[in-house]
């Protein structure tokens, strides 16, 4: 976490919680009396997990270290899934045929960032959108960048910034975000159910 | 797949989830980690007369904000305890420890803490412990760094 923000401010008359009165110290235990009033800590909570991601994500992340984005096929439907969980969650099947989606894609929802949080989150405000690949039939999550955030919308045509060949790894922090790329808009109504 | 069924295809890496709390204390808590900071230990009375110790905000009965902070000793006796063999990551102590509530010396509530000993056949409850101060303070619980078994 980075460091502190500002808080805003209660409203007058939300906070009713009165001083108590305290017993002066003895300045001799701490031998100080430059203690400045504590008003807030740091409770960190954090769950620490030995992850295995299973056997069709580990297919995906291993496509990521290639700068491939691979989804996987609906035997009946013929849907991609991206990432796939290993089955198609409509008709309960394996996805089995591996297919390789964007890298152009598609945003189809998104917001507006101001209180960014993690280690690697841009600068505020930034957009998070959700993006469809190119082939694919659900979107990805990713962030937006290149572009002032007001100009952000549905239908923009993006593609992926991906960090150098060397660092490349099983991951999909490999891309590092996304960028407009010089395309006319897909329609709204193309882009329904896919989200 | 061929070798899907071979878990030497299986990824896996470690992942946390963090949530950063910073919270704000309010008057009492923020009153109570301050002593710490100073190597004293307050509570606060109840409208039952009871010292509360940690310090609540709010009466335990009438729900009324209560105000009357009172400092307690740096003494007081296991009421309950359980002895940690296995410490995990994170735990403030990392050797095999007691987690216990010591009520302190003028206080009627009991607070959770570590017990250090060095093995639980040393700890009991009723036994008297004493705070160890950590050297540095910076208004946290952990301004404690253990209770020490007083030779009686």
């Amino acid at each position: 976490m980075s460091e502190d923000r500002p808080i805003s401010a209660f409203p007058d008359g939300l906070w009713t919680q009165p001083q108590p009165s305290v017993p002066s110290g003895d300045d001799t235990v701490s031998g100080d009396d430059t203690v400045s009033e504590v008003q807030r800590i740091r409770t960190p909570a954090s769950f620490v997990y030995d992850y295995t991601p299973g056997r069709a994500p580990s297919r995906f992340l291993r496509g990521l270290a290639e700068k491939k984005i691979l989804g996987e096929k609906c035997p009946v439907s013929g849907d991609v899934y991206v990432p796939s969980r290993g089955m198609s969650p409509v008709e309960g099947l394996p996805t089995t045929e591996a297919v390789e989606v964007g890298p152009k894609a598609t945003i189809t929802s998104f917001c507006v960032v101001h209180i960014g949080f993690g280690e690697n989150a841009p600068p505020t405000p930034f957009v998070s959108a959700l993006i469809l690949p190119d082939g694919a039939a659900v979107s990805l999550y990713g962030t937006i960048l290149g572009i002032p955030h007001g100009d952000v919308r549905i239908g923009l045509r993006v593609e992926p910034v991906w960090l150098p060949h060397d660092q490349l790894t099983t991951s999909f922090e490999n891309i590092t975000h996304w960028e407009p790329i010089d395309e006319p808009d897909v329609a709204a109504e193309r882009l329904k159910g896919h989200m | 797949m061929a070798g899907a069924n071979n878990s030497q295809d299986l990824l896996r890496a470690p992942l946390t989830i963090e949530f950063g709390f910073s919270r704000t204390t309010g008057p009492v808590i923020g009153a109570f980690l301050t002593g710490l900071v100073e190597q004293r230990v307050l509570g606060i009375k109840d409208s039952t007369g009871r010292i509360v110790c940690p310090p609540v905000e709010y009466d335990s009965v009438t729900g009324e904000p209560i105000t009357e902070m009172v400092e307690v000793g740096t003494e007081g006796i296991i009421t309950s305890w359980s002895w940690v063999n296995t410490p995990r990551e994170g735990q403030p102590v990392q050797d095999p420890h007691a987690l216990a509530l010591i009520r302190l010396d003028g206080a009627d509530t009991a607070m959770m803490h570590v017990v250090a000993a060095d093995s639980d056949e040393e700890v009991a409850t009723g036994a008297r412990v004493r705070i160890r101060w950590s050297a540095e303070r910076t208004g946290q619980i952990t301004d404690i760094e253990c209770f020490e078994l007083v030779e009686e």
